[in-house]
């Protein structure tokens, strides 16, 4: 494992991503049919604390939904090549990495359509800042846990169902500890309240990668 | 003897269980009506839970230190007594206490006529009751404080039985091992047994001290996370079909939501805790500040001990049982 690999690694990844557009394009139409969805449901006049949950529960399926095919495009025959050539612990650690980005950008344009669509009246008390960094550091989560969730589903060969069941219960620690972050963003409190929460974040990004990384070659071997 | 530990596992359960629900409660007092006095002569009726009035019986009145006697007594029952007072102009405090041949009920009666002081008073002294084996008589908890004996250990094994079930795991990883794999599934099963006793004696526990079955609370959400992902992990290992793969994500699977079970039940209720009901969370106590907690306690480890002991046993029969349906198959 070293960093050229994974820089290696890393290129792949987006070159491939790059050469699917659709994929991209269907993320993309997935969250802005969500986010319409809730806007002609709710019709504006939301209460800041359900702004904010039903901003985190469209993130959450997003995720799940973004994340699902990260080792699902991933044929035997094209494992078996990255296996003979490449470190597994590079590939995981590559992965966690391009989904992290991929979930980061993907959570800055669902703030964005949803605040577009569904107002910005709860923002007027808001710690800009704190929130954004709520909604980064709760992508990146996202993307570290449901890593190794995707790629155990996708070898169970049982992927989308699969994927669900067994990444809720353990997004949920993340889930509430980030929405209760960014609630706490939005009601404009200071930052010695919530750097605790952005650094039990940080802490439990850290540790699920690290697991993923420790449990990842196990999971290769076939 | 081989067995030793069963055994002591069911004589653990077998004491704490019929002690855990015989013991009786310590006598308290539960109602004082009315529940305000003012200057003047006035009747107060007490209902006391356990408690033997008859005979001689002592009533006082407490406020900031400063006594005031029952100028009569008259005892109903056991239970139940209405004692005289002049309440005299001048307590200090707005709330009073009474006592009862030493029981005190903390800020019975909300006091009118405040002043700076009364004529000190000496009531007879107060027969304090005999010390005998009782469990504390708490409000709110009253007898439901016996389920401590039953849903606490519940987790405990819980815990223990998903650790063992890790180990098995990590033990798979290393070796491969499809015996190791089938211990880890069998202490899974017997470890969610014992996470839905502990959400059904917690859901009646909460309905006697809470009002609802369930809150939302960081506990329970712990509770319920953790049912969800064992449920998972058994339909991650109903998914696979060969058994080699099966065994080495089912590993992988358990070993990472173990850690982060972890973390959920012992960080995130730390960075959560401010608006938990549940004791020893939020501020709220757990049960060791009690008066009398060494008698809870007495009662309370076996309880634990006795009830892991029985989820170990169950654990090793089904691992057993396995084992000879794979070898009959073979």
């Amino acid at each position: 494992m070293e960093p050229a690999e994974i820089a290696a690694l890393l290129r792949l990844e987006m070159a491939l991503d790059l050469r699917q557009r659709a994929a991209w394009a269907g993320m993309l139409l997935y969250v802005v049919s969500a986010v319409y969805v809730c806007y002609l449901a709710v019709k504006g006049g939301l209460g800041l604390a359900t702004w904010n949950a039903l901003f985190w529960i469209i993130l959450l399926f997003a995720a799940f939904n973004a994340l699902t095919r990260s080792f699902q495009r991933e044929d035997a025959g094209r494992q078996l090549y990255l296996y003979t050539l490449v470190d597994p612990r590079s590939v995981i650690l590559a992965r966690a990495i391009y989904n992290g980005g991929v979930m980061v950008v993907l959570s800055l344009l669902s703030l964005l359509v949803y605040t577009l669509l569904l107002g910005t009246d709860v923002l007027v008390e808001a710690d800009l800042g704190q929130f954004v960094l709520a909604v980064v550091l709760g992508g990146i989560g996202f993307a570290s846990v449901l890593t190794l969730i995707s790629a155990i589903a996708a070898r169970a060969g049982n992927g989308i169902g699969l994927m669900a069941i067994l990444g809720f219960p353990l997004v949920l620690p993340l889930l509430l500890t980030v929405m209760r972050a960014s609630k706490l963003a939005l009601d404009g409190v200071a930052w010695s309240v919530t750097s605790t929460y952005f650094g039990g974040l940080v802490l439990l990004d850290v540790i699920t990668v690290a697991l993923a990384w420790i449990l990842f070659p196990y999971l290769w071997r076939d | 003897m081989r067995n030793w530990w069963k055994f002591l596992g069911i004589g653990l359960l077998l004491f704490a269980s019929i002690a855990g629900l015989l013991i009786p409660l310590a006598p308290a007092l539960v109602h004082v009506s009315p529940d305000r006095i003012a200057p003047g002569p006035v009747d107060v009726t007490v209902t006391g839970y356990n408690t033997a009035f008859g005979g001689d019986v002592k009533v006082r009145l407490v406020n900031e230190g400063q006594a005031v006697c029952a100028s009569s007594v008259a005892v109903l029952d056991g239970t139940h007594l209405t004692a005289r007072f002049d309440v005299p102009v001048g307590f200090k405090a707005n709330l009073t206490d009474l006592e009862v041949n030493g029981l005190v009920y903390q800020g019975a009666l909300f006091t009118e006529g405040l002043g700076t002081g009364i004529a000190a008073q000496t009531c007879p002294e107060q027969t304090m009751p005999a010390k005998a084996f009782v469990f504390p008589n708490r409000s709110i908890l009253y007898e439901s404080i016996r389920n401590l004996h039953f849903h606490v250990p519940m987790w405990f094994t819980m815990i223990v039985l998903m650790g063992i079930s890790v180990f098995q795991s990590i033990k798979v990883l290393g070796s491969n091992s499809l015996d190791r794999d089938r211990a880890a599934e069998m202490a899974v099963r017997i470890g969610l047994v014992f996470c839905v006793l502990g959400l059904i004696t917690g859901a009646l526990w909460a309905r006697a001290t809470w009002g609802a079955f369930w809150t939302n609370d960081v506990k329970l959400n712990g509770a319920a996370v953790t049912g969800l992902i064992y449920v998972a992990y058994l339909v991650l290992r109903g998914s696979v079909q060969d058994a080699h793969k099966r065994a080495r994500l089912a590993a992988i699977y358990n070993i990472f939501a173990f850690v982060l079970l972890v973390l959920f039940l012992f960080v995130v209720p730390r960075l959560n805790a401010i608006d938990s009901l549940h004791p020893g969370n939020g501020g709220n106590s757990g049960f060791s500040d009690l008066d009398l907690d060494d008698r809870l306690r007495v009662i309370f480890y076996p309880a634990v001990l006795g009830w892991i002991l029985l989820g170990t046993w169950m654990y090793d029969l089904r691992v057993r049982a396995a084992r000879l349906e794979t070898a009959m198959d073979r």
